[in-house]
């Protein structure tokens, strides 16, 4: 199962407390993760990224491992802890505006 | 008449506020949303326990939430959990929160760019929605006014919305630019009388008006002057900050502009000023009493870049004449060290007996008068800095 945290906003749209947790099928990308998440919870769709252009919202980051991962590739795969569920794929807000 | 419900849109939430028709004691429920910002929230008027909200974030985007009684409990009317996010031809389904403009060779000119600040081409991209306009007769159907400018309509609760894009495709859409707070469609008015009329103004192309539905659109700005544009009397560009009529008299309009207090007395087809006595004739809100179709009101506001009252004194204005004359409103306001501004969609009326005037202000305070404007009080003093004001008359 793969891990997502969610930042506090979103998880109230959700309705969900603490992570989140999903099955996806095939490789485990930025994509395949957002894809599953979005199915689960469609009311996150357009939140996160765009309805159309399906690119990251400028002040939404993704983390795991301690890494910064907002700009890697959609279809690259996620690091190992993450396909297994030791990480989670963190979602965060920048930190901006007040 | 039992009450009324005031709806009220912050920067950090939405407040509900609720009295008998006696408007002495109020009871506040909220924040709802914590900590997004609200543009507006609209009840509809043929089912006053259906309220629309628009709720937004720089960070998250737009939302729409959807109560169906009265506003105690909310939803995202898109698509539930669990069901298809895709058509079954594999299409990305309408969802309650996209906003996508028509950019179909069917439905006119796919119109791409719109005015920067600077003059140079800008592509559109939408921002928010700005205002909620239920119809006068279905439930199900609501008109959004966005930022970037569009009008967009809903007939299934707002699940899905698809924009009218003859408005933005009539020939001007691209030489609009944005005022100083976006470029934002803020103003919706479905005429009573005849269903086909919609009037809209947008911040700062002008004011226009389809006589079809919203399927074809043209400016009715003549007669409006500004000295800020290249051309002051220019067929489109006036900054508009509120049109307001009155049910009764839907081809009577009464318009704020970023200067000027102006009427019309042919449904936009031309306009004149009835600034008359005012103090100064800048600021955001107007509205119209429920029953008198000539008491209107506005909040002069001392000028474009100092957006607080003239002395720091918060006055409201009120003319019985349709314009022209004015009478400062004082009992109960702040007059003196005030400093916080009424914006454009932050006043509203009722329609008990004796008319009900309300408005919010960006210090956080909603004040409201049970007697048309003689005397005010506030019915809460503490909120995040308001964006929107609205006001349901319950049976």
């Amino acid at each position: 199962m793969i891990r997502v945290v969610l930042p506090a906003h979103l998880r109230k749209l959700a309705q969900v407390d603490g992570e989140v947790k999903l099955h996806v099928e095939g490789p485990v990308t930025q994509r395949s993760v957002l894809d599953a998440l979005e199915a689960r919870y469609p009311m996150l769709r357009g939140t996160i990224r765009d309805h159309v252009t399906q690119k990251r919202r400028a002040f939404v980051r993704f983390f795991a491992c301690g890494q910064d991962l907002s700009h890697e590739l959609t279809d690259a795969p996620l690091p190992d802890a993450v396909a297994t569920g030791t990480e989670p794929f963190m979602i965060l807000g920048a930190i901006a505006g007040g | 008449m039992s009450g009324v419900r005031v709806l009220v849109g912050t920067r950090k939430g939405a407040f509900i506020i609720e009295a008998d028709a006696k408007r002495e004691k109020w009871n506040v429920s909220g924040p709802h949303f914590a900590g997004w910002e609200i543009y507006h929230m609209k009840g509809s008027p043929a089912d006053p326990n259906r309220i629309y909200a628009s709720q937004s974030s720089g960070w998250f985007g737009q939302i729409i939430q959807h109560s169906d009684d009265g506003g105690k409990t909310w939803h995202q009317p898109g698509t539930p959990p669990g069901e298809p996010t895709t058509t079954p031809e594999g299409m990305p389904k309408g969802e309650s929160n996209k906003f996508v403009y028509d950019t179909s060779p069917e439905t006119g000119k796919p119109l791409t760019t719109h005015q920067w600040y600077d003059g140079t081409p800008h592509p559109w991209e939408f921002k928010r929605v700005w205002h909620l306009e239920p119809s006068l007769t279905d439930p199900d159907t609501v008109y959004a006014g966005v930022e970037d400018a569009a009008l967009f309509r809903t007939t299934d609760g707002g699940r899905t919305w698809q924009e009218l894009p003859g408005l933005r495709g009539h020939g001007s859409g691209s030489s609009w630019a944005p005022g100083a707070g976006g470029m934002c469609l803020h103003t919706i008015l479905l005429d009573p009388s005849n269903s086909n009329r919609i009037v809209i103004a947008i911040s700062a192309a002008g004011a226009f008006r389809s006589d079809d539905a919203g399927k074809t659109w043209r400016p009715i700005n003549r007669g409006l002057h500004s000295l800020y544009i290249p051309n002051p009397t220019a067929e489109v560009g006036h900054c508009v900050h509120r049109i307001a009529m009155h049910r009764s008299r839907p081809g009577v309009l009464f318009m704020q502009k970023h200067w000027d207090v102006m009427r019309s007395d042919d449904a936009g087809e031309s306009w004149r000023e009835i600034s008359g006595n005012l103090p100064t004739d800048f600021g955001f809100p107007i509205d119209v009493h429920a029953h008198e179709p000539e008491t209107i009101y506005v909040v002069p506001i001392k000028s474009d870049s100092e957006h607080f009252p003239p002395d720091g004194k918060l006055r409201v204005y009120r003319s019985r004449t349709g314009g022209n004359e004015w009478e400062a409103l004082t009992k109960g306001l702040p007059q003196s060290d005030c400093y916080v501004n009424v914006l454009r969609d932050a006043m509203a009326v009722d329609s008990l007996d004796s008319c009900g005037v309300y408005f919010g202000t960006t210090g956080g305070q909603v004040y409201a008068s049970a007697n048309a404007g003689d005397n005010w009080s506030p019915i809460v003093r503490d909120l995040p800095a308001v964006l929107s004001v609205e006001v349901q008359t319950l049976p």
